[in-house]
């Protein structure tokens, strides 16, 4: 049987409830929106049920130990093909063994579902490394980010931290959506009219804060001069601060040409 | 912010920028409510230079004067450069900007001295202060310990820097005395001593008492320069490891020396810094902090220079054969982690993933062990190739052959070390099922 649901966690652990319930084994899991008609398998559309999704995180929870625990929905968010399939196990085997086995890496589950998971936690980092705020007229800072995984629900809490005093606005272009936070509370928001360009994020000028662009300038011209020219390795920069990044980063999209000293 | 004070920063960030220490690890300072900034466990990079290093903290000097003339620096005095100062002001609002921007961990501030080394220390700590109290700023503070400073100076620029540093820069004080006359290893290594007692003597009441604010929480650190004095490596990581031990230090830093001040007949001739050897530098450090090896194992008493051509940990492994193969089903992992090709990660993972089964080739090859260099030094369930019967430099040709045919090697430099820590800042939330946007796109 393929089981469909709504493409969120917590439909995903609502599915792996009514497996438990009914006894099922799925064939597959699937978002209903990837699913193809297929002749001669059964189908069903699994409801998302908060309680349920609890109730499955819950047990799972108690069962890996606290360096684990980011792993399910981390591996989740990383949207790979047939990821649901392979939690799916990591879970049975989670719920069945006597010991946690969430470092069992001789099984092919667990691997593959830390693997996946250390892929969008690394993806995670690269937003906390490389996110940019610019500070804009009305005093937002605000950060375009473009990440290959859905990961802002995983970094939020530490900009939060970090930037206590600041109102900030962390935008994911790729998947219109972001969180702003004013200094008390952060929300999920979608802008519906965009005052940025949305391919990179970028602000047109006279909408930035007057400084802005000083910064930026200061920020590029600060990277090039603590380069050690005699040691030039472009390869390695690349290897640890990938192109993909480059357009939201001041000291490499060469757009703060603007101003003008 | 100003178009002078641009040019500065340009100027003082050039003058900076072979200081090594890159690092912003080590604290971990919490917000506090109303203010801005923490400093997260693991340290950041925030962005790469050109050069692959990590940039991480503006790092910067509060002035390149000198009223010091050390023949391996820069910034000496008789040098005719472009000067320039930055005012405490100045500072404080670079780090504040570059810091909301999220540009950078915090700042590592060191300067050349003014007028006197009190005069310099007391405006370096003054920027710290003003941080600190006014900015309400809690993120990560690296201040230089100027050698010389009064002992009240450097305790307040402990009181607000996470991490202090006083650079020892050549290994030995007679090499010392002839680059840089007017400097020696007791006018350095008093201030370190008075560091590193004082972070003791605060962690113990801390222990005893609430409320007692950390003392250079992130410790000390120091630099060596390598190559422009002719101290061996074996003396270099004596230096380190009595450090280590007895000073208590953080990080030891070495820096290859980039010839600079050609002019002077003191310095040796080199076409460029040394880097290889500065990474296996690097490399023997990482055994000792994080591998357990003593300077004595990596260099004994008849060999005063590094391997070039290979690692430090083969190099150990190679005169050691009669302490392999190890068993990795078996073995404590101490022993595991001295198996060239297994890192830190991969023996942690060995002994969690070996309560569950017996590991195999295909098993270990998972994990990540560089198996085909690893496959000389250890037995597994399938897999057992006696070492024994070969001799070191048998072994030692087979590897670095094996090495050569793998296309498109690494280049070797120390930045391997210093790649971006795989942990995420503990700062990050443990998942929950309590947010609602958890669809994926
Ligand atoms: S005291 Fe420091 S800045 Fe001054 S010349 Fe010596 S090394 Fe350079």
């Amino acid at each position: 049987m393929i089981l469909l649901y709504d493409h969120t966690y917590e439909g995903f652990l609502s599915v792996v409830f009514e497996c438990y319930r009914r006894k099922i084994t799925p064939f597959r899991i699937l978002p209903e929106t990837h699913y193809q008609e297929a002749l001669f398998v059964r189908k069903e559309f699994i409801p998302t049920n908060p309680e349920h999704a609890e109730r499955v995180w819950n047990g799972l929870t108690a069962r890996l130990t606290p360096a684990t625990r980011h792993v399910p929905l981390s591996a989740f968010l990383s949207g790979e093909p047939d990821i649901e399939m392979a939690l799916y196990r990591f879970m049975r085997l989670a719920f069945m063994a006597e010991q946690p086995i969430g470092d069992n890496f001789a099984d092919p589950d667990v691997l593959q579902v830390r693997k996946s998971s250390r892929r969008v936690m690394q993806e995670a980092m690269r937003m906390v490394q490389f996110a940019r705020f610019q500070l804009t007229r009305d005093n937002i800072y605000f950060a375009p980010v473009s990440p290959a995984y859905d990961v802002l629900p995983l970094i939020m809490q530490h900009f939060r931290d970090r930037f206590a005093d600041q109102h900030w606005l962390v935008y994911d272009l790729k998947r219109d959506y972001g969180y702003y936070f004013n200094t008390a509370e952060v929300e999920e928001v979608s802008l519906s009219q965009k005052v940025f360009n949305i391919a990179d994020g970028s602000v047109r000028n006279d909408m930035l804060e007057e400084g802005e662009a000083v910064y930026q300038t200061m920020w590029n011209d600060y990277c090039r001069s603590i380069t050690i020219r005699e040691r030039l390795n472009l390869r390695l920069q690349k290897q640890h601060m990938p192109r993909r990044y480059w357009k939201f980063l001041p000291e490499k999209s060469g757009k703060n040409t603007k101003y003008e000293s | 912010m100003n178009d002078s004070v641009h040019e500065k920063l340009k100027i003082l960030a050039d003058a900076a920028k072979f200081d090594v220490s890159c690092s912003s690890s080590g604290s971990s300072r919490a917000n506090q409510a109303g203010g801005i900034g923490n400093a997260v466990a693991c340290g950041i990079c925030h962005s790469f230079t050109e050069d692959g290093r990590c940039v991480s903290l503006l790092k910067v000097l509060m002035t390149n004067h000198c009223i010091y003339d050390c023949a391996y620096c820069i910034n000496r005095r008789s040098n005719d450069r472009p000067r320039a100062t930055l005012t405490v002001q100045e500072l404080t609002d670079l780090t504040i900007g570059f810091y909301r921007r999220n540009y950078i961990e915090g700042l590592f501030l060191s300067s050349g001295v003014i007028r006197n080394p009190d005069y310099t220390m007391e405006r370096m700590v003054l920027v710290a202060k003003k941080l600190r109290l006014e900015e309400r700023y809690n993120g990560y503070i690296h201040l230089k310990a100027i050698p010389g400073a009064s002992r009240d100076l450097i305790r307040e620029a402990g009181i607000f820097a996470d991490r202090l540093s006083v650079n020892i820069e050549i290994p030995t004080n007679s090499e010392l005395k002839r680059l840089a006359p007017e400097k020696d290893h007791q006018e350095i290594f008093s201030p370190m001593g008075f560091i590193s007692n004082s972070i003791a003597e605060n962690k113990e009441n801390r222990r005893k008492l609430h409320r007692v604010p950390a003392f250079v929480p992130a410790g000390q650190s120091t630099q060596l320069i390598v190559g422009a004095s002719p101290e061996s490596d074996r003396q270099i990581l004596q230096l380190a490891s009595g450090l280590y031990d007895v000073q208590k230090l953080k990080r030891v830093y070495y820096s290859g020396y980039q010839p600079v001040n050609e002019y002077d007949k003191r310095l040796p001739v080199l076409q460029s810094a040394p880097l290889v050897r500065e990474n296996r530098l690097y490399q023997s450090d990482w055994l000792m902090r994080f591998y357990k090896y003593k300077a004595d194992e990596i260099l004994p008493p008849d060999e005063p220079f590094l391997d070039l051509e290979i690692d430090p940990k083969l190099a150990w492994a190679l005169r050691n054969l009669h302490l392999f193969p190890v068993d990795v089903n078996h073995a404590d992992y101490e022993m595991i982690l001295r198996i060239p090709g297994v890192g830190v990660q991969s023996a942690q993972r060995i002994i969690a993933a070996r309560k569950f089964s017996n590991l195999n080739y295909g098993h270990l090859t998972k994990i990540g062990v560089v198996m085909k260099r690893a496959r000389y030094f250890m037995v597994n369930t399938d897999l057992r190739i006696p070492v024994s019967g070969m001799l070191p430099d048998t072994l030692r040709r087979q590897i670095l052959l094996a090495d050569k045919n793998k296309k498109a090697t690494q280049p070797d430099t120390q930045l391997k070390l210093f790649s971006f820590p795989e942990v995420l800042p503990r700062a990050l939330p443990e998942s929950s099922v309590g947010y609602k946007k958890t669809g994926v796109v």
